[in-house]
């Protein structure tokens, strides 16, 4: 295929700003390493990209993205990621099925998504690129590793005919670069077998795309070092592979220029780049600190939860204490046992553990001891798309649990947000002796962003508040210990820890007397605990913020989520605030119970536009709890909304509240 | 479990609780929670430091009898949750009750895991071979044939042998007592606080309502010579009412019974509770089965090996050593950190 222009890249749908790619307009040398050829290189810049790599889930698609991505937080951009992969961990190679896929976006701006469309696509075979070119933007570019282009492949993905020459590209601008070739040859030094020298291929794609977008190379060669320090060939090779990538781009003159996103002006201080899953745990840890609560763990192996044991696993030195169970119900029960002997008990899973550990909820309910539960929803019903995102399992953590049994459900809403829900869980948890929910979901868990690093004193400090001595006086002028007489204000009930002389107690599952927590059978004193352990959930929405809207407009719709749909409904509203419309947003961090001022904010607008990776669980909450006619806009495809689905759905409300 | 030996600073009335005790008259519940509150003064232990976990059953409400920290929790999970609350307070002497069907039905993966992992729990299962609470189901130690409502024409089920499972899984202490004998059961109860690690200890224990005198034929008092086999670390396994019976090992590998008078007494078995190898209790615990075999009591097994949660502190220890106490700004600055200052839009890559 002939040179072709490398045209401008389109703006994603989220931002309406005018695209500056100046392209042919010269611009300073970059920084590059001086072991690599620095011929005058022509920039052009660019506000922001979508970029997506995808391969089979063999060729290291996730390591090449999630390098890609520091290399840009350590520039300074701002960002978003956003990791498609297979549940296999190895499909058969050349499948639909086994493509993995991993899409970044970078901006010189504050952005919210990873991108609705790719502006640059990367496919390493012909099944990566038949996988995703339909998400591609028009007008985008796809660069393609040709040597992988053979009629088997093509075969394997479906192609009846040739992508690169039958025209069905037409709308894209198509780059064939030989990386298994050119791979080969730049590791030959290194002299390893050539199956083995083709792995290193996708480090040559991610130093083509690192030449690309002047991204700094420093970094990612320390990584490949450190990362691979036990296998100095595997170092020496992934760094030929992807110094031959950089100096491809700079030298084959196949690109019109390089191009240049620059640093977002992010607010000041320090930053790292962290996932969901990592946010989540490390905010674990900080609830142990500022309770002064050892923090203990149970938790069984699941997609996509498993990072967070992973994670916890490696801070002992904080006192963690991590047990991988026998299965999802002693990784609850014995999280529970520990909170009985005064740990901050966590248990971690997603939707199929939940359904294993709702027994175990269930007794924490009645015990009233704090527990944290973790739950990263993924695709169901059962074992449902294990690898992909869905935000399905509200109503369960609301309902699902026999008797009434209420618990506080809180979720995050991005991959940095993970941190401060947790703390929020534990705090409600501990002061409320109380299980709690929180849920995140995949695109949270493995998605990342740039987090601005909080200083660690101004994070909210958790006063256990332990019991330490008898509470009430017996008839016969003795003192004594109820386990289950309540504090006036929050209903919570006293916690009292094995080890403390004159409070030994018994608790169970079967009903106890208000107070005295002893074994009661008697009808209006179950009718009271039920009553009691319900208020105490219900009281919580004393005790958390208000909700905020945003709506500097006036506007007559709202548009309310939770959860990770956060980012793309304030890109949806950004945009439509660009076209001159007029639309509030606000978001629930708090779902049990709600905020308590929801009501009054559901009253003040003619339409509320609730959008969910579900069938509507959340529009079913508040339809029943407020009684108003909330519009629902669901999909459940294991990827989140795209910005442009919610800015549609909300313009058809905004007409019909301007008939 | 550490036993500390002091004289009793304790009496059994301190040990028990105001609550009303809820088994029916004459359950052999009665004895073995006698004999629990009549030990645990002689341990010299604080009632602060114990606590009782219960899963469910007629066994599981030994607790609230208890005048001790306790859980009553729910049906099988009393193994798991007592491994989260031994292994994060290892201070504590936490006791596990728990019935045939609790532990070994519902329950039992739990079991195994406590048991394989060697957490520091003591567990004591109140075999009586039927469900009780639910009022009489087969359970899964009943007997093949067993008539039963939901068996009407006999279960068709083979049933656990309890001793083999916990010596399958490489339990570090097994001992099985029965609730005829206070004094028996407080020495086994006794013998399993002291070991350090997961202490399985099966009790023969009669439901008189739904499957009376299941044990009548091992622990009447006129049986107990001939039918139990009591179990002595170091000498010969003998029986009887005049010892005059005795344990071989067969050439094919499996143990016999014989007259001691026929072989010699230089031919028996020598119990040996440490062995490493669980071989040969696990052919002592095959012993049992069908009401006309005798069988084994005592100490099958006791041998050393680090409980999970010193090993589980250990590690916390070491990991404090190595690397200093946890310091939460450094935790958050553990990955790759840039500092952005507001002025310049350029960012300088840095470590934290």
């Amino acid at each position: 295929m002939g040179r072709r222009d490398f045209r401008p890249f389109l703006a994603p749908a989220e931002d309406f700003r005018s695209v500056n790619s100046n392209v042919g307009d010269p611009s300073e040398e970059q920084n590059v390493s001086s072991t690599l050829e620095r011929p005058p290189r022509r920039t052009a810049r660019l506000d922001q990209v979508v970029v997506r790599f995808a391969g089979d889930s063999g060729d290291g698609m996730q390591v090449t993205g999630d390098r890609f991505t520091t290399g840009s937080a350590l520039f300074g951009n701002d960002l978003a990621t956003l990791p498609n992969f297979p549940a296999e961990i190895r499909a058969p190679a050349g499948t639909l099925a086994g493509v993995s896929a991993f899409q970044v976006h970078i901006a010189d701006h504050d952005i919210t998504t990873p991108g609705d469309n790719p502006t640059v696509l990367v496919a390493m075979n012909p099944a990566a690129l038949r996988a995703n070119v339909g998400d591609l933007a028009s007008g985008g570019t796809v660069i393609l590793n040709s040597d992988a282009f053979d009629e088997r492949a093509l075969d394997k993905a479906g192609y009846a005919s040739d992508p690169r020459s039958d025209g069905s590209m037409a709308a894209f601008a198509v780059y064939e670069v030989k990386m298994t070739s050119l791979t080969l040859e730049a590791v030959k030094p290194v002299g390893a077998k050539p199956r083995d020298a083709e792995r290193s291929k996708n480090f040559f794609a991610l130093g083509l795309i690192s030449w690309l977008f002047s991204r700094p190379i420093e970094p990612t060669l320390a990584w490949i070092a450190e990362r691979y320090a036990a296998r100095p060939g595997v170092v020496e090779a992934n760094t030929l592979a992807f110094k031959a990538g950089w100096n491809f781009g700079e030298t084959a003159e196949l690109f019109e220029s390089a191009y240049e996103v620059p640093a977002s002006k992010l607010d000041p201080g320090t930053y790292t780049n962290v996932t969901g899953n990592t946010a989540l745990a490390w905010g674990l840890i900080a609830a142990s600190v500022r309770s002064g609560l050892p923090l203990f763990l149970g938790s069984y192996p699941i997609t996509p939860a498993s990072d967070l044991l992973h994670e916890l696993a490696k801070h002992k030195q904080f006192g963690v204490r991590t047990f991988q169970a026998e299965d999802e119900i002693a990784g609850a029960g014995a999280a529970l046992g520990a909170a009985f002997g005064g740990s901050l008990a966590v248990t971690t899973t997603s939707g199929p553990g939940v359904d294993l550990k709702s027994e175990t909820i269930g007794l924490a309910v009645s015990l009233e001891l704090p527990l944290i539960v973790v739950d990263v929803q993924r695709g169901g019903p059962s074992t449902g798309l294990p690898t992909k995102t869905e935000q399905a399992d509200l109503l369960h953590a609301m309902y699902g649990r026999h008797g009434e049994a209420p618990v506080p459900i809180i979720a995050a809403k991005t991959p940095a947000h993970c941190f401060e829900a947790a703390i929020e869980a534990a705090r409600l948890a501990v002061t409320y002796r109380t299980p709690v929910f929180l849920l995140t979901d995949g695109y949270l868990a493995n998605g990342s962003e740039p987090w601005r690093l909080p200083d660690v004193e101004s994070l909210p400090v958790i006063q256990p508040d332990l019991a330490v001595a008898p509470n009430h006086v017996g008839p016969d002028g003795e003192e004594e210990f109820w386990p289950y007489l309540r504090d006036e204000t929050t209903l919570a009930r006293p916690w009292a820890v094995p080890g403390t002389a004159g409070l030994e107690h018994r608790i169970g599952g079967l009903e106890k007397s208000d107070g005295a927590g002893d074994v009661s059978y008697d009808p209006a004193n179950h009718e009271r605990m039920v009553r009691l352990r319900a208020a105490k959930i219900a009281g919580i929405a004393e005790a958390i913020p208000s909700l905020e809207v945003d709506d500097p407009d006036g506007a007559g719709l709202l548009m309310l989520g939770w959860g990770s749909t956060y980012g793309t409904i304030v890109a949806a509203a950004r945009s439509l605030r660009a076209q001159g419309l007029r639309v509030a947003r606000a978001h629930l961090m708090h779902l049990n119970p709600f905020p308590a001022n929801l009501g009054e904010v559901l009253g003040r607008y003619a339409k509320v536009l609730i959008p969910e990776v579900n069938l509507g669980q959340l529009s079913r909450l508040v339809r029943a709890e407020y009684l108003i006619d909330a519009v629902s806009l669901t999909k459940v495809q294991g990827t989140p909304f795209k910005v442009s689905e919610i800015e549609e759905a909300a313009m058809l409300l905004l007409k019909e509240i301007e008939q | 479990m550490t036993n500390v030996m002091s004289a009793p600073t304790t009496s059994r009335k301190d040990w028990a609780t105001d609550q009303e005790v809820r088994w029916c008259p004459g359950c052999g519940d009665y004895s073995i929670l006698a004999a629990m509150q009549f030990l645990l003064p002689e341990l010299g232990v604080q009632r602060e430091n114990t606590v009782f976990v219960s899963g469910i059953g007629c066994a599981a409400r030994f607790p609230y009898y208890m005048n001790t920290y306790g859980m009553h929790s729910i049906h099988g999970r009393a193994p798991a949750i007592a491994t989260g609350l031994a292994i994060s307070r290892p201070d504590l002497d936490v006791w596990v009750v728990s019935g045939d069907g609790d532990a070994l039905s519902i329950g039992g993966n739990h079991l195994l895991h406590a048991l394989r992992r060697n957490v520091n729990i003591t567990i004591l299962m109140f075999n009586n071979q039927i469900y009780g609470l639910t009022k009489g189901q087969f359970s899964p130690t009943s007997e093949v044939g067993k008539i039963t409502k939901s068996s009407p024409f006999g279960s068709l089920d083979r049933p656990f042998n309890p001793l083999s499972v916990a010596i399958g899984a490489e339990a570090t202490f097994v001992a099985r007592t029965h609730d005829m004998d206070r004094k028996h059961m407080m020495e086994t109860f006794r013998r399993a606080h002291d070991h350090q690690g997961a202490a399985f200890v099966e009790i023969f224990q009669n439901c008189n309502v739904f499957n009376d005198g299941a044990f009548e034929h091992l622990t009447g008092r006129d049986q107990r010579a001939e039918m139990l086999i009591p179990l002595r670390h170091g000498e010969p396994i003998r029986f009887g009412a005049d010892n005059q019976r005795g344990v071989v090992m067969g050439r094919d590998g499996t143990l016999e019974l014989v007259d001691v008078a026929s072989v010699g007494e230089s031919a028996l078995l020598i119990h040996d509770e440490t062995r490493p190898d669980p071989g040969l209790a696990f052919l002592l615990s095959r012993l049992s089965g069908g009401v006309d075999r005798p069988t084994p009591i005592g100490v099958f097994r006791d041998v050393e090996v680090p409980d999970y949660g010193t090993l589980m502190a250990s590690q916390l220890e070491e990991v404090r050593r190595r690397k200093g106490e946890g310091d939460l700004a450094a935790l958050l600055r553990s990955g790759i950190t840039w500092e952005v200052d507001g002025r310049s839009p350029t960012a300088a890559p840095g470590e934290g």
